[in-house]
């Protein structure tokens, strides 16, 4: 296929010479998905820590609910944002629909469930293991949760890398609550669908690169922090 | 029940008038309908090292851990005295399996002293001086958990050391151990003792008992069988349980 050949070629000779357009792209995606896991962590793990160690009536209802929600379809998690922030939606009057804002808040949608419980698989291990100890040192719970999120540092990273993973792989959500423009909402996955159907390929196909290499750079830094958390931490 | 051949409460001749430090009055505990500790009464001397003695499942460990207040009894009561300011005891335990959380060995020690409402200027200086004392200085840097079962042993230790304790409860602290690490936590024990922490201790090891025991309590199915000074309790057990338990014919 020559076609894809020479959109091969194109889309390397993109990315090296640094196309502005696709660095813009680029950009605008690691923006979006690092302050979605941002927001994503600062409620997760202190939320799936709260419940390895409170327990209160409907916790086993919430616990379910985030697990499900791991689960969440992309565009549903959009079509909900998109409510919301719509025109008639009960935030509309904020005018944030096809903004970076409203992407941040639909990936920080997808985002949380998978922090919070993953964090709170870990920190109850965690919790099973150190609670009697805690316990007579005289640390209440509320101390032992920063101590507990600390000790499961390791864990709670790779947690964090996987939360970027589905953020920055997700197209659906940002799709339907960024609306794809050019220069304002474009990032990645929906540059790639709309390139593609376009005819575009060597954009679509340099992205598609960018992607992937930022995929596997991911996967890499979470086996390493594994690794390194096993050979130190025992 | 003949069995209950003394009074459980006994005091050291050198203390009879002091206040005892411990109160435990019809301590009873039971999970998921099964009861495993009943009609507990018991009285500690405010000086001394008490081994809680018996077969495996007479309920020692759970009885310290009531004592300490790491769980709730289900019916009786834990009374513990204050010193004279009203202030209550410290207290610490060291486990059978030491709990190291997952920082160096020093940050382990910080940690407690944090904990303990220390001020984080002098944290530092009072864990290396503790890490010495139990002969782990130049392991202060190391990952706790990768340390060997004798080191984190003592490095527990060495934790309890820094909380400053009034009591020391130790569950079977050395079962897991070789005899030179069993050494070296019998010899910490005696250290804390004459620091003037009351020890409390688990343990079914008879010879161990012997070496660090002044009085022991000797427990059986849930029950206090005998509370008897640790010379009478070896030489005479006043109880057939207790002698049938010496004697190595009562298994648990």
């Amino acid at each position: 296929m020559p076609d894809t050949d020479n959109a091969f070629q194109a889309a390397l000779s993109l990315i090296l010479g640094l196309d502005p357009t696709l660095l813009g792209i680029v950009t605008l995606s690691l923006q979006v998905s690092l302050a979605a896991v941002l927001v994503g962590a600062l409620i997760g793990l202190p939320l799936g820590a709260a419940l390895a160690l409170w327990q209160f009536p409907g916790r086993g209802l919430v616990v379910t609910l985030l697990n499900a929600f791991m689960g969440l379809p992309p565009v549903v998690a959009g079509l909900l944002v998109y409510l919301m922030l719509s025109r008639a939606g009960p935030l509309g009057g904020l005018g944030l629909l096809f903004t970076p804002t409203a992407m941040v808040i639909a990936q920080s949608l997808l985002v949380l469930p998978i922090i919070a419980a993953l964090t709170r698989d870990h920190v109850l291990t965690l919790w099973d293991e150190y609670r009697e100890q805690l316990h007579s040192f005289g640390v209440t719970r509320l101390r032992a949760m920063p101590s507990l999120l600390w000790d499961a540092r390791f864990a709670l990273m790779t947690v964090i890398l996987a939360g970027f993973g589905r953020a920055s792989a997700e197209v659906g959500a940002v799709l339907i609550v960024g609306g794809n423009i050019d220069g304002v909402t474009r990032v990645m996955t929906t540059a790639i669908a709309l390139e593609t159907s376009k005819g575009n390929l060597a954009l679509a196909l340099g992205l598609g690169l960018v992607l992937l290499g930022l995929v596997a750079l991911v996967n890499g830094t979470a086996y390493l922090v594994g690794e390194r958390a096993r050979r130190k931490l025992g | 029940m003949n069995d209950f051949c003394q009074p459980a409460t006994w005091l050291p001749p050198a203390s009879p008038t002091s206040e005892p430090l411990l109160r435990l009055a019809g301590l009873g505990f039971s999970h998921r309908g099964q009861t495993l500790l009943k009609d507990i009464d018991l009285t500690l001397a405010p000086r001394g090292r008490t081994v809680i003695l018996g077969p495996n499942g007479a309920g020692k460990s759970l009885l310290m851990r009531l004592a300490h207040g790491l769980l709730a009894p289900t019916s009786g009561q834990v009374r513990w005295a204050t010193h004279d300011s009203g202030r209550p005891l410290r207290q610490a335990m060291v486990f059978q399996r030491p709990v190291m959380l997952r920082r160096s060995a020093l940050a382990n020690l910080s940690y407690a002293l944090a904990a303990r409402g220390v001020a984080w200027r002098r944290r530092r200086g009072l864990a290396m001086a503790a890490l010495e004392r139990f002969g782990l200085a130049s392991l202060a840097d190391r990952p706790a958990r990768v340390l060997s079962g004798g080191e984190q042993q003592r490095l527990a230790l060495a934790r309890a050391w820094v909380l400053e304790p009034d009591v020391l409860f130790l569950d079977e602290p050395t079962s897991a151990l070789d005899p030179a690490s069993m050494r070296a936590v019998e010899d910490a024990v005696h250290t804390f003792h004459d620091q003037g922490s009351r020890i409390v201790m688990t343990s079914h090891d008879l010879n161990q008992a012997r070496r660090l025991a002044d009085d022991i309590v000797f427990l059986c199915e849930g029950r206090i069988i005998e509370h008897t000074p640790a010379k009478a309790f070896f030489h005479a057990p006043c109880s057939q349980l207790a002698r049938d338990f010496l004697s190595g014919e009562l298994l648990g």
